[in-house]
């Protein structure tokens, strides 16, 4: 096939120039969205200042930190957020996992069943979240009807009480996310040469050894990265409890971003103490991955 | 080529696996089948009874214990999409003997209102659309360019920027938020759809780099160099070949990006109040007054949700790439 080129009335651009071109405009926008507010809060997060007020902010060094750091409420938080995190990872795994067994070998309409199981990871997560709130009412909510809680005086009150306010965003976290985690695990499935099993069962290796010897390992490094996947989500959950149970009851499910949320837009508006706990946040999230990614190097080497 | 005796006539392919034959493991995939569909019924209870709710009438969408049949109506959309007023007991008299009843108003009356406005609603799904829409084109836009440079060219600290283009996506938005915030209200972009539309396009663009230049880096750079050989320039190989070759991967990347930003909840809670305002964050904040209209509710989060689920279907080829910021690939 004989192409034409239309005629050059100028010089092109060189190969140089386009790159320059091409990547100059995303840079732009990062550094005007990303890194710029990272520095400027930074900034924030060692003076006092307030976004309501007409003062402009003043420098106090670590003041905010100590605050934070002393305070026995902030621990709280993170003690909760730290509680979500592992329940709702851990189970997501499980289920997730679980899943991808079940639907690794393909039957008649196992394409459609697994797009399905996908959805709820596509929803919005405090549209869902909000709706969840009415499944979990005690007295017409459909949730513990399907337990087998029909009698209302005995069922639980799911966002009446601490502790079980917080399993319900857990049990909403891992019905939207197990999906995720089925996902790559089923990538990782496919992945697994058939002849390692074909000589297992030459062997004569049983089904548990085919699994602990086989299918666990070479699944391992993705399900490695899903748990640093959900994890950082996990830290980062605020859109799921303002839906269900907006922090409550008094604040036994308020997470460290909805506190922020709080300090920073509601009540008194301290700007420079929710920097600081932004930056906190930031720290451990970037910290707990850093220790993943070389768990995970590690995992992949061996 | 010689064929020794008896070797088939085919290369093998595929093989059946002998421990895979006969009834028992049949059996294991027949219920590991039964169980998949069960775990696919159970994942989906949330969604449909969402659809049933928002066809329930307001007292059928609070019965205890929960109904499962109901008479459908569409009260629940009437009174998400309305201001409505309570009426007292002559003036429904009264209003129940006119005649220019729309078919809306008639509804409200079962539950002794009328109907005296528009709510904000429509209004929040139209910014959706619009901010969802527009920075989805610009991330997809800018995205594509970046990724072929990266894809194609070598750039200085290439795997450095890459990564600080993906680190910026695992920034929590409460982190951001501050100080954009003090920017937006400075620059008066505060609740405006352009401060929300350039806010999406940042987040979505990163992942936009990463998705494309995993597509990109698929196509052939032989099919370039054979144009660049027939004179094309640089710009006009990419225009009309890397172009059409990704639009699979372009295709995934505005869809996941539309979805990012459609359902994006805490950016939009903070910085649009109500002029800007998306339909998300707009849900929560319809709990807090007066009797819940659960029926109402439903009806605004399937409006939400439907749009995604379709959107997912079309999706399911790609959805792996696309949660995993292309970092994984199947097969």
């Amino acid at each position: 096939m004989s192409v034409s080129p239309t005629p050059r009335t100028r010089r092109p651009l060189s190969d140089r120039n386009i790159t320059l071109l091409f990547i100059m405009p995303t840079m732009v926008i990062l550094v005007l969205m990303n890194v710029y507010p990272l520095f400027y809060s930074l900034y924030l997060s060692f003076t006092d200042y307030s976004v309501i007020s007409a003062e402009p902010p003043k420098w106090i060094g670590l003041e905010n930190y100590t605050t934070i750091l002393s305070d026995q409420r902030f621990w709280s938080h993170f003690a909760v957020t730290g509680r979500f995190a592992f329940l709702s990872v851990g189970l997501q795994m499980l289920v997730g996992f679980g899943l991808a067994l079940l639907i690794r070998e393909k039957f008649r309409g196992s394409g459609l069943v697994t797009t399905l199981i996908l959805v709820p990871m596509m929803l919005s997560p405090v549209v869902v979240g909000v709706f969840w709130r009415l499944m979990f009412n005690p007295s017409y909510g459909i949730f513990n009807y399907l337990l087998g809680f029909t009698d209302i005086n005995t069922a639980p009150e799911w966002l009446g009480q601490p502790v079980l306010a917080l399993w319900a965003i857990v049990i909403v976290d891992v019905w939207m996310w197990s999906p995720f985690v089925m996902l790559l695990s089923l990538a990782g499935l496919s992945a697994i040469p058939n002849y390692l099993y074909e000589a297992a069962a030459i062997d004569r290796a049983g089904a548990w050894f085919q699994f602990r010897r086989i299918t666990l390992p070479q699944v391992m490094p993705l399900l490695l990265i899903a748990v640093l996947f959900r994890t950082i989500e996990a830290l980062k959950q605020f859109d799921l409890v303002m839906g269900i149970t907006g922090g409550g009851p008094g604040d036994a499910t308020e997470m460290v971003s909805v506190r922020l949320y709080r300090e920073a837009f509601q009540g008194q508006f301290d700007t420079g103490l929710s920097s600081a706990l932004a930056y906190i946040v930031l720290i451990v999230i970037v910290a707990i991955s850093n220790l993943y990614i070389r768990q995970l190097n590690k995992v992949r080497e061996g | 080529m010689q064929q020794s005796p008896g070797a088939p006539r085919q290369p093998i392919t595929s093989s059946t696996r002998v421990d895979q034959v006969g009834f028992r493991p049949q059996l294991m995939r027949g219920i590991k089948a039964g169980l998949a569909v069960v775990a696919m019924i159970i994942m989906l209870i949330p969604a449909v009874w969402m659809g049933m709710t928002a066809f329930k009438s307001r007292p059928d969408a609070v019965s205890v214990p929960p109904k499962v049949f109901f008479e459908p109506t569409v009260e629940g959309f009437v009174s998400l999409l309305t201001k409505r007023r309570q009426l007292t007991g002559e003036e429904i008299d009264a209003y129940k003997q006119r005649i220019d009843l729309s078919f809306a108003d008639r509804l409200a009356l079962k539950r002794g209102q009328a109907i005296i406005g528009q709510s904000d609603f429509p209004k929040f799904l139209r910014n959706s659309l619009i901010i969802s829409t527009v920075s989805t084109f610009f991330s997809v836009f800018f995205g594509v360019l970046a990724a072929y440079a990266f894809s194609r060219f070598k750039v200085r600290g290439e795997n450095d920027l890459l990564f600080f283009i993906l680190s910026t996506r695992m920034l929590p938005p409460v982190v951001v938020t501050i100080p954009i915030f003090l920017m937006y209200r400075a620059l008066n972009l505060y609740d405006t759809h352009f401060g929300l539309i350039l806010l999406y396009t940042a987040f979505n663009l990163s992942f936009a780099v990463w998705l494309l230049k995993g597509f990109i880096d698929e196509i052939p750079r032989e099919y370039e160099e054979a144009a660049l050989v027939d004179g094309y320039t640089r710009l006009q190989a990419f225009r009309k070949i890397v172009l059409p070759q990704s639009m699979t991967g372009i295709a995934a990347t505005t869809v996941f990006s539309f979805i990012f930003a459609w359902n994006e909840y805490a950016f939009a809670l903070m910085l649009t109040a109500d002029v800007a305002r998306t339909a998300p964050p707009s849900l929560p904040s319809r709990i807090g007054t007066g009797g819940v209209e659960w029926a109402a509710i439903a009806a605004g989060s399937l409006a939400c949700l439907v749009p995604v689920i379709l959107l997912t279907f079309g999706l399911r080829q790609h959805l792996l790439r696309g949660v995993t910021f292309g970092a994984i690939r199947k097969g």
